[in-house]
């Protein structure tokens, strides 16, 4: 649904996105993780033929950017990093212009079942202005989404609402992932690309890594699990080291850290050895790396 | 078609909440009646007791009007400086719609958005450049309308032909459209530029400073406005527009819009 193939975008001496090759799948929730400054807006902005590219090329929907904005415009949508509603006008009123302005044929009935779908439709005679963050938001989602685009573009959907509007942000999403739409997602939530995302990407200006988030943690990692002790874990990390599916000990305070690759197949043979070297186990468990952990690692390098 | 009128009616649903837009539309045409009007009504009683009333005009009219007496000519002449204030409407009102509506989706960060749909840049020029000049271009010929209408019955038909010569009738039908166009052109290249709406009201209105000089140059008599005076400033005007309008168009390009607009 999405390749782009070098694309770069260069701002008098800011080189802001360097030769990013990436190919997205129809249906695909597509997470674009990187720092402030990224170039994450920029990237949205030429793959919605906002601005053009300093090189590279990309299609979007078999659309060439460039050559086929009006088609690219037409068949996408694009959820701003900033919400930019008319804050004087009434919902019901930004909606039914964009509606006009995506050649949406039934103006009324569109702009109806999304402010409904967001919940504001008791409110859709007041002024945007009037709208709290989480609000204007969702009236935005609602604008993203009036001539049904196949691709959608959301730059941080949810970024600086509270937890209870972000939660309902997402829930949406993953509603529209239901639909078989495709989405692009740039964000700083870690958790939210976790839970969202079926690939991710770490970007800042070049494209770091793309993959699932799974794949992500076992690439960096592998698996460990933790074995919590009554009594200090040093004791037992030779006994550990010396059995031949442990990749890597770690013995921290009461913690015993081992890195293998199948847990489910070895643990209860690590467990019988520890009980029998003596040990008193009180909770085994996996421990899970947050994307947090790869992220950061990513793009500090 | 569609596109560009639902600009347009966007344009003056946010921008008619705006009170100094309001007030430049809706005021500003009031008083320029109104001066034109209180100044007949004051002369017009003063016409027996000045002596000299039959004796013709001096050189000073040159062939303004030939066929009036020196009085008459002279209320003809201040006449005429009211009327080429009118000129200033339509430049005065589109630059204030223009500018808060332009600067008003800057700050608002509403461009983004707008220029993500597939709105091509001529029909969203067109709009936004319609919702300055009709409101313009209809408030300057309802007050010239009413102002003809009151003068009809405070001078006297020999004088009121003057009033209503093809000149001024070219002036405030052709010219001022001119001039409104001219208005928007610069308040577009100006509110990419700047952050208040304000600012941007006031520079975009320098554009009638040429109206000015002309307004004083018939004052002090360096220039009497004639028939080809007023032809040859639509000519000008028109050239300006064109060229300004090119360049206004340049600068209101997505890219650019979203890269270099300050
Ligand atoms: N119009 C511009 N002129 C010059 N430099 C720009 C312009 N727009 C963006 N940049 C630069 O390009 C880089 C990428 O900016 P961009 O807005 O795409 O980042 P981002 O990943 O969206 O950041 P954020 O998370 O803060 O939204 C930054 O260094 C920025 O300063
Ligand atoms: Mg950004």
């Amino acid at each position: 649904m999405i390749k782009t193939e070098n694309l770069t975008k260069k701002f008098d001496e800011t080189l802001a996105v360097d030769r990013l090759t990436l190919e997205i799948d129809e249906g695909e929730v597509f997470g674009f993780l990187g720092p402030n400054g990224a170039g994450k807006t920029t990237t949205v902005r030429m793959l919605t033929s906002l601005i053009a590219p300093s090189a590279g090329t990309a299609t979007v929907m078999g659309y060439q950017i460039g050559a086929d904005d009006q088609q690219i415009r037409r068949n996408v949508g694009i959820l701003t990093e900033t919400p930019g509603m008319y804050d004087r006008l009434s919902a019901w009123r930004n909606l039914t212009i964009y509606a006009t302005l995506y050649e949406v044929e039934n103006v009324e009935q569109q702009v109806e079942k999304y402010l409904k779908m967001l919940g504001l439709w008791e409110r859709r005679h007041d002024a945007a202005g009037t709208f709290s963050k989480g609000m204007r938001q969702k009236l935005a989602i609602a604008r993203t989404l009036l001539h049904e685009p196949k691709i959608i573009f959301l730059d941080e959907p949810t970024a600086g609402l509270d937890p209870e509007a972000a939660k309902l942000v997402r829930d949406f999403i993953a509603e529209l992932k239901g639909e078989g739409r495709t989405i692009f997602i740039c964000t700083h939530n870690l958790d939210e690309a976790d839970r969202l995302c079926d690939r991710v990407a770490v970007f800042k200006t070049r494209l770091r890594v793309v993959d699932s988030p799974q794949a992500l943690r076992k690439q960096l990692y592998g698996r460990q699990v933790v074995f919590h002790l009554a009594e200090a874990a040093e004791g037992y990390a030779s006994m550990a080291e010396n059995l031949p599916f442990i990749k890597r000990v770690q013995a921290v305070g009461n913690k015993l850290v081992l890195s293998l690759e199948e847990p489910e197949q070895h643990n209860p043979d690590i467990i019988r050895q520890l009980v029998r070297a003596g040990a008193n186990i009180q909770f085994v468990g996996e421990l899970r790396h947050s994307l947090e952990d790869i992220y950061l690692q990513l793009v500090n390098d | 078609m569609e596109k560009i009128k639902t600009i347009i009616l966007k344009e003056w649903a946010e921008v008619f909440k705006n009170k100094m837009v309001l007030f430049t539309v809706a005021f500003l045409p009031l008083i320029f009646i109104a001066m034109p009007l209180v100044t007949l009504a004051a002369t017009a009683n003063m016409g027996g007791e000045i002596s000299s009333a039959d004796s013709p005009p001096d050189e000073f009219f040159g062939d303004l009007c030939v066929d009036l007496s020196e009085y008459d000519c002279t209320q003809v002449y201040m006449l005429n400086i009211y009327t080429l204030m009118f000129m200033m409407l339509p430049v005065i009102i589109p630059a204030s719609i223009a500018s808060y509506s332009i600067v008003g989706e800057k700050t608002a960060r509403s461009l983004e958005p707008l220029l993500a749909t597939p709105i091509t840049i001529a029909e969203l020029v067109t709009g936004k450049a319609l919702a300055a000049i009709i409101p313009a271009v209809a408030a300057t010929w309802l007050a010239f309308g009413i102002y003809v209408a009151a003068a009809w019955f405070m001078v006297t038909e020999r004088i009121f032909a003057y009033l209503v010569a093809p000149m001024w009738l070219t002036a405030v039908f052709i010219v001022g459209p001119l001039l409104a166009l001219m208005a928007v052109a610069a308040a577009i290249m100006i509110s990419s530029r700047v952050s208040d709406p304000r600012v941007a009201e006031q520079l975009s209105a320098i554009v009638v400073l040429p109206l000015v000089m002309l307004l004083i140059g018939q004052s002090v008599g360096f220039i009497l406005i004639d028939q080809r005076v007023i032809l040859w400033m639509g000519v000008i005007v028109a050239a300006l527009d064109v060229g300004l309008m090119y360049l206004a168009v340049k600068v209101f390009q997505r890219e650019t819009i979203l890269t270099r607009w300050k």
